[in-house]
């Protein structure tokens, strides 16, 4: 039985990856903002056969609530196994260009909340000795583009930090995961009738992410084949790229 | 990737897609739109019952979380778009299973309610409507309303076999039943006429739980009416935990329209029938190829190639069946085969839907490949023969029926139509209440 705690707990993709945990037993405290549907979520788990499942309602834009927050998760846990943070929201490019309090709302909810989140948990994990943090960056973050480079450049920060932190914790037993998906159809993009071979279910990426965690992996592109896709879009001459209208 | 076709693939409409409520909590917010919404679920009826051409459907599958589940009762609780195979990995290795499941496991529970689909055990257990204890509606003018049998009786009737026109179901609690293996006791009887399989069925009812019979509906003659039936109980013990493995078959592309003809039909029901070489084979079998052989094969319906197929589901109430004899006729001589051709007697156990399909009597189940006006012609004969019994269609598999011969099967259509959400409408309403023209005139 692990002992997780997920922040974000309310998306698609968290909701499916701890279905997975949950038909395994094993213990959850969850986080997000929506008190009803964090309820929902939490029920659901529990009838799939979690040990346990407890809640916490908070915005975790406000930093300062997150050393406690961690503290509480622990305690209500009795330790800490896993953590995974599964929230992020997509912002909007256009209006961020406009007004820097736009990006700056940006920058926090997808950089700076996860840096804050992850010293106190690396701390623990670093004292334990164990402890793995998956963390759902993007590929976004690989190569700023036209069309969102804020949520792209927040999302670069989340995988150099992950990259730096892995690189601290590695003798200390704590397994770090940088997780990249590619497109996904969520109930978030339900309205896109016609979304082609690049999409994936958040079922999918789910599996992915559980793997990976299972296997102690670095980074992981979910699903594989956005691994090629990236290569290619990295490697394309700046010179090229700066034309693409992507 | 989800296209919201119907299982049958026919027919072929266009429809926009209205993202409903991803939460229970959340309303349904229809005011902005202009025509009529239908939820869908997992698309797996075979005719228009579940398409709103020209209109919007609210996919449900985003519904799909457990509220709650009393292990001790056997009572489940959970959001419509929840599927029967998602509530079997939960329930049986707790010991519980549905107390009815249609052929297929890839349904949701909103589309079994709404279709108030039936299976294997209707002599004793009725359909699923008869265990659905709670459900909740949500109306297109805001209301949130609980149905039951104490609560909103008439709404809840309506609900039950309405088609999903009522209102969308947010959540529903179920009865389920209690078992002690996950296996079955089957026992596989081959008979050679339709008198033998009535004197068969006749027998298992008082000792078996489930029974169906698989028909060779191309042989004719003596022959007619030879087949194989299938009675079965739960086994009284053994293991509850799932083996895990799924078969990963499935049908990758649409088969060429020649694929299946008359032949191939009937070397398929030859083989079908002489594989069992003995009278009878008793054996104990997972409970998956019991009620669910055809999950196995993943987008089966592909055989039927582009232009798709019908299923052809009637009941007539005379328990002799001598109407089914009469159908079986009509079909080989028309010489249009059908894979499986399925027979069951059904039991006089009341559905709680003003609008189900089941009653007391004999069902037959057949499919037939889309071969235009052959097979059209084919259907009114067989209409004639159903509508002379007093029987009834099956809507959930329907494409085809005209509006004078639904009126005629349920009598009750136009007080189910007091009940409809006024917001909602399908393609098969539209055209069985003479609001557009079927593919008969």
């Amino acid at each position: 039985m692990k002992k997780i705690l997920i922040l974000g707990a309310t998306s698609a993709i968290a909701q499916a990856t701890a279905r997975i945990w949950a038909k395994r037993g094993d213990a959850f405290v969850l986080v997000a903002r929506n008190e009803k549907q964090l309820e929902a979520v939490a029920t659901d788990l529990q009838v799939r056969g979690a040990k346990s499942v407890d809640h916490t309602v908070l915005d975790l834009c406000h930093l300062q609530h997150h050393a406690a927050l961690i503290d509480k998760a622990h305690q209500m846990l009795g330790g800490l196994d896993i953590v995974l943070i599964a929230y992020g929201v997509l912002s909007d490019q256009k209006a961020c260009e406009k007004d820097i309090a736009e990006a700056n709302k940006s920058l926090t909810v997808n950089f700076l909340s996860v840096v804050s989140l992850l010293t106190p948990i690396a701390n623990r994990f670093e004292k334990q000795g164990s402890g793995v943090i998956a963390v759902i960056s993007s590929v976004a973050g690989d190569r700023g583009r036209g069309s969102n480079y804020l949520y792209g450049s927040a999302k670069a920060g989340v995988t150099a930090f992950l990259s730096g932190l892995r690189n601290r914790l590695s003798r200390s037993g704590v397994t770090v995961l940088t997780i990249k998906p590619g497109f996904v159809d969520s109930p978030m993009t339900i309205h896109i009738a016609q979304k082609g071979f690049l999409w994936a279910t958040p079922e999918t990426v789910s599996k992915g992410i559980v793997k990976a965690i299972d296997r102690k992996k670095d980074v992981v592109y979910l699903p594989w084949f956005w691994w090629w896709i990236i290569l290619i879009v990295r490697h394309l001459p700046e010179r090229i790229f700066k034309k693409t209208g992507f | 990737m989800i296209t919201y076709q119907s299982w049958g693939r026919y027919p072929a409409v266009e429809q926009k897609i209205h993202s409903g409520p991803r939460w229970r909590s959340e309303s349904l917010d229809v005011r902005k739109l202009e025509g009529t919404v239908l939820p869908h679920g997992l698309g797996r009826s075979y005719g228009d019952v579940c398409l709103n051409d020209g209109n919007w459907i609210i996919p449900t599958r985003p519904l799909d979380r457990f509220i709650s589940f009393d292990t001790q009762k056997g009572l489940l609780r959970c959001e419509a778009g929840v599927s029967l195979a998602e509530i079997l990995q939960v329930i049986v290795p707790r010991g519980w299973f549905l107390a009815v499941t249609p052929g297929t496991k890839f349904v949701t529970v909103g589309g079994a309610i709404a279709n108030d689909v039936h299976g294997k055990n209707h002599h004793r257990a009725g359909t699923f409507g008869c265990h659905v204890t709670q459900l909740e509606l949500l109306r297109s003018d805001g209301q949130r309303l609980l149905c039951s049998r104490d609560s909103q009786r008439d709404l809840f009737s309506a609900t039950v076999g309405g088609m999903g026109l009522t209102g969308l179901i947010t959540w529903a609690e179920i009865r389920l039943t209690p078992i002690k293996s996950r296996r079955i006791d089957q026992k596989a009887t081959k008979f050679s006429s339709l008198d033998d399989f009535f004197k068969l069925s006749a027998e298992s009812e008082q000792q078996y739980a489930y029974t169906v019979a698989w028909i060779d509906c191309q042989s004719s003659g003596h022959n007619l009416g030879r087949g194989i039936f299938y009675a079965g109980n739960h086994c009284e013990s053994g293991t509850l935990s799932a083996t895990d493995k799924s078969s990963g078959l499935a049908v990758p592309f649409d088969f060429p329209g020649f694929a299946l003809n008359g032949l191939s039909i009937r070397a398929f029901n030859w083989l079908y029938y002489h594989k069992q070489t003995r009278a009878v084979i008793e054996n104990a079998v997972d409970y998956e190829p019991f009620f669910y052989p055809l999950d196995a094969v993943a987008d089966w319906n592909r055989i039927y190639g582009k232009r798709g197929f019908f299923q052809y589901q009637c009941v007539v109430p005379q328990k002799d069946g001598a109407p089914i004899r009469d159908i079986l006729t009509a079909i080989a001589k028309s010489g249009q085969g059908s894979f499986l051709a399925v027979l069951k007697v059904m039991g006089d156990k009341p559905s709680p839907g003003m609008m189900s399909f089941p009653r007391a009597g004999v069902t037959l189940a057949l499919d037939f490949p889309n071969k235009g006006a052959r097979t059209q012609e084919l259907f009114a004969r067989l209409d004639t023969i159903v509508r002379e019994a007093g029987g009834r269609l099956y809507s959930a598999k329907d494409a085809c029926m005209t509006a004078a011969n639904f009126q005629r099967y349920y009598p009750d259509w136009t007080e189910f139509a007091k009940h409809i959400d006024p917001r909602f409408s399908s393609s098969f309403w539209r055209r069985v209440t003479g609001r557009s023209h079927g593919v008969r005139p």
